[in-house]
């Protein structure tokens, strides 16, 4: 019975064991299937024509630049709605409604995270493109800014949920502790609460905002997919870089150079998340280090 | 022993991706027929599956879109057995096919018309196909410099992978001129589908689009057109389109590997035949002959 | 001058008040508008019959029997494996240079975009393993892209159990394992059950990921074997809004409907299984 019990345990440490590495295969295993699909690309093309300003592939035109800046501008306007309305919302449900509307409001926001891209990309360009356009004043309603707004509400519920857990999770000694101090309520939240999990909202900041840069349907419909680059650009139409790839990777034969540079394209997504979150990652471990130190 | 046992699980990590299952079937299997391809034959793709199914229930035919592009590759690929295009094969696809032991084999099996559309409120009704290879390039970007309003020109399109695309440009922005390298104006709409033309169309008044005749509604407003500034301004309809008084009109075809054969063969017969274009011409579209 | 603790504590609530009025109303106007218009689409007839038409008329049963199929598969690939991960990292993991690189691995993974998904997933398991255009093609996809969601929420959960129950535990005799399965991972369950839902959630919702490792525009019947592509709700959805001509508007929202109801059922059982167990939270 015992001998049987050390062999499942070993077993079972073994398979968690696995499952533990796998974060690690799988991202490895896409880097070297996307590097392996997409960097004969940079030697297919000239660097100064992926550099350029135009993408149209139907003429070998695979200039990078208006993709890129398609979507950063996007990403960065969904940035500055949900972040802001995400870490608020969710201090409201954590810490100052009671507790049957909490009950009620978190079900609710889950809700928007249940709502498929392609249908808040339908209403998108049913409702809000027009009105966007006519308020506005602008040649079209399919713009950068709309795509921004529908992000932002995709990005919302993730940011929420994650960091009400977040703040959900923080002992109510520290609570009330600060209380017990003669601290008002909104000071324990804003200065012992907040910063106690600021690890969890950060983590939930990181994952909304990579939640909307990998968005591809919603902005597919909305945002008009003409690849330029303007100063005011977050009213005009843009492409993002998901778009192209989702847009045009049907059509590539495997191995010829459009499917490549889509690849190509892939790898810098890529690259870009990997670096924001290797970012993100080292500022949730200093900030978790720092708050082991100080309950020492 | 321990400390070997801990690299077990890495190793397995890297083992089990390589087990894989048997090679599944093909495209083929001899009562189920794949149709890949063309978006703006999807509809009639489909309406034909539909149909034909009542006629030979024996057959399962399932069809998809993403683009002229899409099918052809499929095609190359052996992973459907018949593709849809809008535009004709490209030499280098032919190149790649044949590269592939694919050898394709076209069927022009209907006709559309390609309507330029605006919004109702547009005053306009009537363009050269100069004026609107001008439009869509970048050199005219007001209504006001066509006679129309004072509004800056929202160009509408379909995307890169739509045979639809590819056929305007060579046709209409460089009015069939291979030497000609011009091409769309950066900022103009590459929208994913036709009903997202005919909604920005429909509502907005600086808008101008193009489309299939069998996915233009009633929300917009078809513009007539001419080659020769001159005149006769002829409107798209399927008599224009047939009579070839409408300067752009283009085939619809479909690629198949090598002669068909099988219940492919009796499909394509069907599709070519007086059924088969009678559902053409219910959907809008231009039956061959 | 300064403003009193009293007055910018209202201040701020009234803020955050405004806030949140504002994000409930945004998500109720959506739901209802969707509702408005789908409603009068949804009969017994519509969700269990095949389109016709077209896709015009008929019903969307292979849709929806598409979306289950694919959720159920990807759940069962990506819960267990998830589940082990979090509790590796929550109960075994010291804190080395590889525990960390797991960290960053998990976090990147959560980052990828889904469009990003489908090529990996296209590349490997639809062309390099020869599963072809697949439901297993999809569901994997949509299992390793599920999996961080799941990891991280419930690495969170497992972490907010007190150390003090599993020293009680191994106090009293419990092997590690016993401790996680019987103690640590009952006590965990609500916020790792968050996490599983919001995953599946996702990946029912998904497109991209699908798009070109399993979707179906049309196929005249079920799919037969994991080897067969499937129709979906979301590609339906996509292919219904923007290539149909003619499709009645009803329809459309008929099938958002549809998903909505789908996607909120699983959120109701979330939410109460979640509210059921904190009520019993012994900490």
């Amino acid at each position: 019975m015992v001998r049987n019990r050390k062999l499942y345990e070993a077993i079972i440490q073994f398979l968690i064991r696995v499952c533990g590495y796998s974060a690690v295969l799988f991202v490895a295993a896409i880097f070297i299937f996307l590097l392996q699909a997409g960097l004969p690309a940079l030697v297919e093309i000239a660097p100064s024509s992926l550099l350029g300003l135009r993408w149209y592939p139907i003429t070998t035109q695979y200039g990078l630049l208006p993709l890129l800046y398609g979507s950063f501008i996007i990403t960065f306007g969904a940035a500055i709605f949900s972040i802001p309305f995400g870490i608020a919302t969710a201090v409201f449900i954590a810490e100052v409604a009671p507790r049957w509307m909490r009950e009620v409001l978190k079900p609710f926001v889950e809700i928007l995270a249940g709502l498929p891209s392609v249908v808040l990309g339908f209403l998108g360009y049913l409702v809000l493109a027009p009105l966007i356009r006519t308020t506005l004043n602008l040649p079209t309603g399919l713009t950068a800014l709309t795509g921004s707004i529908l992000l932002a509400a995709m990005a919302l519920p993730t940011i929420v949920s994650v960091a009400e857990d977040a703040l959900d999770a923080v002992p109510k000694s520290y609570r009330d502790g600060a209380l017990a101090l003669g601290a008002t309520k909104w000071q324990t939240i804003w200065r012992v609460t907040l910063p106690a999990a600021r690890s969890g909202v950060l983590t939930a900041v990181m994952l909304g905002v990579g939640r909307a840069i990998g968005e591809t349907m919603a902005v597919m419909m909305v945002t008009g997919n003409a690849a330029q680059i303007r100063w005011d650009g977050l009213f005009y139409p843009a492409r993002t870089m998901t778009a192209t790839i989702a847009a045009e990777m049907g059509e590539v034969a495997s191995g010829d150079v459009h499917y490549r540079v889509l690849f190509l394209i892939a790898i810098i997504l890529f690259l870009i998340t990997f670096i924001v979150n290797l970012i993100a990652s080292s500022m949730l471990i200093r900030a978790k280090k720092r708050a082991e130190r100080m309950l020492s | 022993m321990r400390r070997a046992c801990r690299f077990l699980p890495v190793i397995l990590c890297l083992i089990l991706p390589a087990c894989s299952p048997p090679e599944s079937s093909s495209a083929t299997s001899s009562n189920a027929i794949t149709d890949r391809g063309s978006d703006t034959l999807v509809n009639l793709a489909l309406a034909w599956a539909e149909t034909y199914a009542k006629i030979d229930p024996s057959v399962s035919i399932s069809v998809s879109g993403g683009g002229s592009g899409v099918g052809i590759t499929s095609l190359i690929e052996k992973t459907t057995d018949i593709a849809n295009a809008s535009r004709a094969i490209k030499p280098e696809e032919v190149q790649s096919a044949k590269d592939n032991g694919v050898e394709p084999m076209e069927f022009i099996v209907a006709r559309d018309a390609i309507g330029v559309i605006v919004n109702p409120a547009n005053p306009i009704n009537q363009l050269t196909l100069q004026q609107v290879s001008d439009i869509y390039s970048g050199k005219t970007s007001n209504w006001k410099d066509l006679g129309g309003e004072d509004r800056p020109i929202v160009r509408v399109s379909r995307e890169v992978t739509s045979g639809t695309h590819v056929y305007f440009l060579e046709s209409v922005i460089r009015l069939g001129n291979s030497k000609d390298t011009t091409i769309f104006a950066a900022d103009t709409l590459l929208l994913p589908s036709s009903e997202g033309i005919m909604s920005e169309v429909g509502q907005n008044p600086n808008a101008i689009g193009y489309d299939g005749l069998g996915y233009i509604t009633p929300t917009v407003k078809k513009i007539r057109l001419s080659k020769d500034p001159a005149g006769p301004f002829i409107e798209p309809t399927v008599a224009t389109a047939l009579d070839g008084t409408y300067p752009i009109s283009r085939d619809l075809y479909m690629y198949t590997n090598g002669e068909p054969t099988g219940k492919v063969k009796e499909y394509l017969d069907w599709i070519l035949g007086p059924e088969g274009q009678k559902v053409v011409s219910d959907l809008g579209f231009v039956p061959i002959s | 001058m300064r403003v009193s603790r009293t007055v910018t504590q209202r201040i701020a609530f009234a803020l955050l008040t405004a806030i949140m009025a504002l994000t409930v109303l945004a998500i109720l106007a959506i739901i209802t508008y969707i509702f408005w218009n789908g409603l009068p689409a949804i009969s017994l007839e519509f969700l269990s019959a095949m389109p016709s038409n077209g896709m015009r008329e008929g019903g969307i049963w292979p849709a929806i029997v598409g979306t289950v199929i694919l959720t159920i598969g990807t759940a069962v690939i990506a819960v267990p494996i998830g589940l082990l991960a979090a509790i590796y990292l929550s109960e075994y993991a010291s804190d080395s240079p590889f525990t960390r690189t797991i960290r960053i691995a998990i976090v990147n993974l959560s980052g990828i975009p889904s469009v990003v998904y489908g090529l990996f997933g296209l590349a490997l398991f639809v062309l390099f393993l020869g599963f072809g255009s697949s439901i297993l093609a999809s569901c994997l996809t949509l299992a390793i892209m599920t999996l961080p969601v799941i990891i991280s929420t419930a690495e969170e959960a497992l972490r907010s159990v007190p150390q003090s129950f599993r020293v009680v535990s191994i106090s009293m005799g419990g092997t590690r394992w016993q401790t996680i399965w019987r103690i640590v991972l009952p006590q965990a369950l609500p916020g790792i059950l968050t996490g599983v839902i919001l995953g599946l959630e996702r990946a029912a919702g998904e497109t991209a990921p699908i798009l070109f490792t399993g979707a179906a525009f049309f196929l005249p019947q079920l799919p037969q074997s994991i080897f067969d592509e499937t129709m979906a709700l979301p590609y339906h959805l996509f292919v219904i809004s923007t290539q149909v001509p003619g499709m009645p508007v009803q329809l459309q929202y008929g099938t958002a409907l549809v998903l909505l109801i789908f996607v909120l059922a699983m959120n109701l059982i979330a939410t109460f299984i979640r509210s059921y167990f904190r009520r019993k939270r012994q900490w």
